[in-house]
């Protein structure tokens, strides 16, 4: 089991042939990613590789059956790609671009209200169910299969940090998500935290949360209220200063609110194993687990 | 992006939002000039940063005649004005705003900001105008009015209602108010602004509606769409190596430690920050090289952080994703190439082409401290630190 994606997910791409979207479609094709097909504007019956492409996303899920789409465009057309996968219905829409403004996402976050369709990201690495189903841009040998620990990370390369200290310690991953480092996202720590509860393979949870708004604090009492599976926090950022804008739009710290200081006692409070220093997260990880 | 009180009050203008009359002045004469326009003395003086708390800096004042502008502007201006917002080494004044003086009856406070949690637009309001917001959040939130717009369906007149009733205004002031904040969310939503805030709005003798002061930020990732802003951008006002990097779209913060970082990804960039600063140092910067980076990138990257004569060693810290180590390898390589590395570098990689990566950086010849894990990295830069 995993959450989201799995060995039966039918993947679109959206913005496949530009020079991030082919590479990468073709990484997760060649990982054994089902990939049915892609999507961009004027170029249907081109071919990536062995992959079709569609002039749009009804016309490609028509014809493929795709349930889950990952997305590649540049910044100013990523509402839209979103809006258009939302009303193919879609079932997992990860969007991969950077830079996205911000009101388009309070658009599209507001638009996929009693939609049929989840989004992961954007600003984000992806999502992978290793051994089944790599949607995104992560290094893929890193992975290991089978589980039991579920990873979930507001970060790219910092999940990827944490991923490879699991499967050093031979520790393997049911399913590792990336949300996203943009103030407005799809889907939020809460989602994921509660799909791995209901998940019977994953047996523990890795959190990697980050400065900036209030989502791993509400996050935390989630946990406490509804999470029975043990939980691995950690927080980048705590010597971030405040007011200024850390890479990540949604990292900033204003006021009193959004501190790593204040995200890690919320953890403690909620009976979150902290991990105070991330080159001794593997280690805790085979205390805890 | 930050913009100055003399633009957002441009911005205002054209959506028809009612400021005082004024202009910007370089110079103690060009100020002169700006006050004898306004047909009327006394004239308010006021320091363009892009920081506030200018009043309690000593950044406005007040002038009663033509020479007393040019003598309040030629103090302000090349002033090095510390507030609150600028840190103890402040910020040079390059330009005053001089405006007319309007007599306010009554002070409020109106802002308009996206709230990421809910995904609505929020419009603040509160009677305690001319004070800072947070402070009036902390002591007396009740005194705060909050409505939430959806960017849907847009601001409706029951939003207006709550805002004017709540600030307890006569019927007069009430309307042009209603105006007010409807053309200012009109703004908000045109130009991708991530605030609008009006710190004192106020009301005048005659029920008139002005913005005294105005603060527009404008989210960065929709500059492209704003061809009148990014004219706006001030270099003066942006510490110098950061502007730098900007050039080589590297995303980078001059911080006040010893010890600089080259990292991809901006998490992985935080925690490493964290990590220098577990080890006993304090980290220089604040750097993601990010997934695209080219060997150029990582080149200049190196030269930026070298710019910094506070650095005494640098930590590279890199899990390739998108970004291959060998690519990276080849930067640093010819970084080292154009620019004497003269200071200990301590090299962590992990991820795509590793052993390419790490063969070319072998080959070099550079004398290049290697790092197996994150856990020793820390020790190797608590050594450098010491």
């Amino acid at each position: 089991m995993s959450i989201f994606v799995n060995k039966d997910t039918r993947l679109l791409v959206q913005g496949i042939t530009g020079k991030e979207g082919e590479f990468h479609t073709l990484q997760c094709d060649a990982y054994g990613t089902n990939v049915v097909g892609g999507v961009t504007p004027g170029k249907a019956g081109q071919k990536v590789g062995d992959i079709p492409v569609f002039n749009t996303v009804s016309s490609a899920v028509k014809k493929t059956g795709a349930n889950a789409s990952m997305i590649f465009v540049p910044p100013a057309f990523a509402a839209d790609a979103i809006m258009e996968a939302v009303d193919s219905e879609i079932e997992v829409i990860v969007c991969i671009t950077e830079g996205v403004p911000v009101l388009d996402m309070m658009r599209v976050k507001n638009y996929l209200k009693g939609k049929k369709s989840r989004l992961i990201g954007p600003n984000c690495p992806g999502i992978i169910t290793p051994g089944e189903c790599k949607i995104g841009i992560m290094p893929a040998p890193i992975h290991k299969p089978g589980g039991p620990i579920g990873v979930i990370s507001r970060s790219g390369t910092l999940t990827y940090e944490v991923v490879d200290q699991l499967t050093k310690k031979d520790i393997g991953q049911t399913t590792c998500i990336g949300i996203g480092g943009d103030p407005v996202n799809g889907t939020n720590f809460i989602d994921v935290m509660d799909a791995f509860q209901k998940d019977p393979e994953t047996k523990g949870i890795v959190m990697v949360g980050e400065i900036g708004g209030t989502a791993e604090e509400e996050a935390a009492v989630f946990i406490k209220n509804n999470v029975t599976k043990p939980v691995i926090g950690f927080i980048a950022g705590l010597t971030a200063p405040p007011g200024r804008r850390m890479g990540h739009a949604g990292a900033i710290i204003s006021g009193s609110s959004g501190t790593g200081q204040g995200k890690i006692a919320a953890m403690r409070e909620n009976g979150i194993h902290v991990c105070e220093n991330l080159g001794t997260l593997g280690e805790l990880c085979v205390e805890v687990f | 992006m930050k913009i100055h009180e003399y633009q957002a009050k441009e911005l205002f203008r054209k959506y028809n939002i009612p400021v005082p009359e004024g202009s910007v002045a370089f110079t103690p004469d060009e100020a002169a000039a700006s006050a004898e326009k306004l047909g009327g003395y006394p004239v308010v003086v006021k320091a363009q940063i892009h920081a506030g708390g200018r009043g309690k800096g000593g950044g406005v004042k007040l002038a009663k005649s033509v020479d007393e502008v040019k003598k309040v502007a030629s103090e302000i201006i090349g002033m090095t004005l510390v507030t609150r917002q600028t840190g103890p080494e402040g910020r040079l004044v390059g330009k005053v705003l001089v405006e007319q003086m309007v007599k306010i009856k009554r002070e409020f406070y109106l802002s308009i900001v996206p709230d990421r949690a809910t995904a609505k637009i929020v419009i603040m309001a509160s009677q305690a105008g001319g004070m800072d917001i947070e402070e009036v959040a902390e002591e007396t939130p009740e005194k705060i009015i909050k409505v939430f717009v959806d960017p849907l369906a847009g601001i409706q007149a029951y939003h207006c209602r709550e805002l004017s009733f709540g600030l307890n205004l006569t019927s007069a002031s009430g309307k042009k108010l209603i105006t007010m904040v409807k053309n200012l969310y009109r703004l908000f939503i045109d130009y991708d602004c991530s605030l609008v805030e009006i710190n004192p709005l106020g009301v005048t003798e005659d029920f008139a509606v002005i913005a005294f002061d105005a603060k527009v930020d404008i989210d960065s990732n929709a500059i492209y769409k704003h061809k009148d802003i990014q004219e706006y951008r001030d270099f003066g006002e942006e510490d110098p190596l950061e502007l730098e990097a900007s050039k080589f779209n590297l995303n980078y913060i001059n911080l006040d430690g010893n010890i600089g970082n080259v990292v991809n990804g901006a998490g992985l960039a935080m925690a490493t920050m964290d990590i220098i600063k577990q080890a006993g140092a304090e980290p220089a910067n604040f750097l993601d090289v990010g997934g695209g980076a080219t060997s150029e990138m990582v080149e200049n990257a190196f030269r930026i952080i070298l710019m910094d004569k506070k650095v005494k060693g640098i930590l590279v810290n890199i899990f390739g994703g998108i970004l291959r180590c060998d690519v990276f390898a080849q930067g640093v390589v010819q970084a080292a190439e154009k620019t004497d590395i003269d200071i200990p570098v301590v090299v962590r990689m992990e991820g795509t082409n590793v052993e390419e990566g790490r063969k070319i950086l072998a080959d070099s010849g550079l004398k290049l401290e290697t790092a197996i894990d994150l856990k020793d990295a820390a020790k190797k830069i608590a050594t450098l630190a010491a």
